[in-house]
């Protein structure tokens, strides 16, 4: 809109020439751009400089995750066998099927259909709240248990454990489990946060696309915010293993 | 060399842009790959589970890591379109995933050698 109201300025035409004055652009090609394709060249190349950024974020975390499971093995061991596998696979099957739905709303975003994209949408924003209502009952879980890292944090169960079949753990080794689990809420509490504003962001896309705003040629919203939204995706596409699936059959 | 003709790239598409009509329109990925990617992330996410539960020894973090990378590339590749994106794109993508390994080996190569001769 704003980009229409400059292009008729005289200025302007210095700089473009006859190409500002002879050409129909449409109403989301800002200014500065030559074209569509420039314009969309350039936001897919902004987004993924932004996911770069995203990618060494979490990296430092996953390098002192590898480092740490390095070093206290058994209490990585024992902290990830108290987690549900079931609540673990659930949840990535409900996330990949997010992204899923968000990539069926680009679709629908460049097909124009209207309906398609909000029912897309919002069904990414209903499988992303499950997601966390999940998350939320696993957490609830551990805060009872008192494995949450602080002054509330109980060795007891990994010392004395309940299940004659899983190793016992001695003291010092038991109070490192307190790192794999400051590790564990470092790490899924990020993912959490980045899914939160990932739904606010939907929450305002829908309204949007409930107005028609992308369903009209202007695709880049849509698609950018899905590149996002599978980088989140694929952050937990290693989280799960990592973090749920360390050597689950003990000897 | 190799970023010169990344940012050749982008310089070809500002000095072409005038004949964006011909080529305005991306590529549509047709939601029938979607469902065909979306179903091979589900087995990979089987997969990991079950395999999880068989004991390969050092093999098992290795497995798991490996299933976790295809079903990210599955990802990268289709959801996010880099398959279908300019060369600028991919070697952007590229170039994060390279950084981060580079985040990952460095240091790893640091923490597991450091004792090396000590034992």
């Amino acid at each position: 809109m704003d980009s229409h109201a400059i292009a008729v300025t005289p200025g302007d035409h210095l700089d473009h020439g006859e190409h500002a004055v002879s050409h129909e652009h449409p109403a989301y090609l800002r200014h500065h751009f030559e074209s569509v394709e420039q314009q969309r060249e350039a936001s897919a190349f902004g987004m993924w400089l932004f996911l770069l950024t995203e990618i060494m974020f979490f990296g430092g975390m996953f390098a002192a995750y590898l480092i740490y499971r390095n070093w206290y093995y058994p209490a990585f061991v024992a902290g990830s066998n108290t987690l549900s596998i079931t609540l673990g696979t659930i949840n990535t099957a409900v996330l990949i099927g997010s992204s899923f739905t968000m990539a069926m709303g680009v679709w629908c975003s460049e097909v124009r259909k209207k309906s398609g994209l909000v029912l897309c949408l919002s069904l990414t924003i209903l499988l992303g709240l499950v997601f966390l209502g999940i998350k939320y009952v696993e957490y609830k879980e551990k805060f009872e248990l008192h494995h949450v890292p602080g002054a509330n944090f109980s060795i007891e169960k990994f010392v004395h454990p309940e299940d004659p079949k899983t190793p016992a753990l001695a003291a010092d080794m038991a109070a490192k489990t307190q790192v794999y689990f400051s590790l564990y809420f470092a790490m899924t509490g990020m993912h959490a946060l980045h899914m939160i504003i990932g739904i606010s962001m939907l929450c305002y896309f829908v309204i949007r696309a409930r107005q028609g705003a992308y369903t009209n040629g202007y695709v880049q919203p849509i698609e950018y915010f899905g590149l996002y939204w599978h980088f989140v995706d694929i952050v937990w596409i290693f989280l799960f293993p990592l973090l749920y699936l360390i050597n689950r059959h003990p000897k | 060399m190799v970023l010169d003709k990344g940012s050749n790239t982008l310089q070809e598409k500002v000095d072409t842009g005038e004949h964006d009509a011909a080529h305005a329109e991306p590529h549509i990925v047709p939601p029938i790959l979607y469902i065909k990617i979306f179903s091979a992330l589900l087995v990979g996410t089987g997969l990991t589970v079950g395999a999880a539960f068989v004991d390969l020894g050092a093999f098992n973090p290795v497995i798991a890591i490996l299933i976790a990378c295809i079903k990210a590339v599955l990802v990268v590749l289709f959801f996010m379109h880099v398959f279908y994106s300019s060369r600028l794109m991919k070697l952007t993508v590229a170039a994060g995933f390279f950084t981060f390994l580079v985040l990952i080996t460095m240091t790893l190569t640091d923490y597991l050698s450091r004792a090396w001769g000590l034992w």
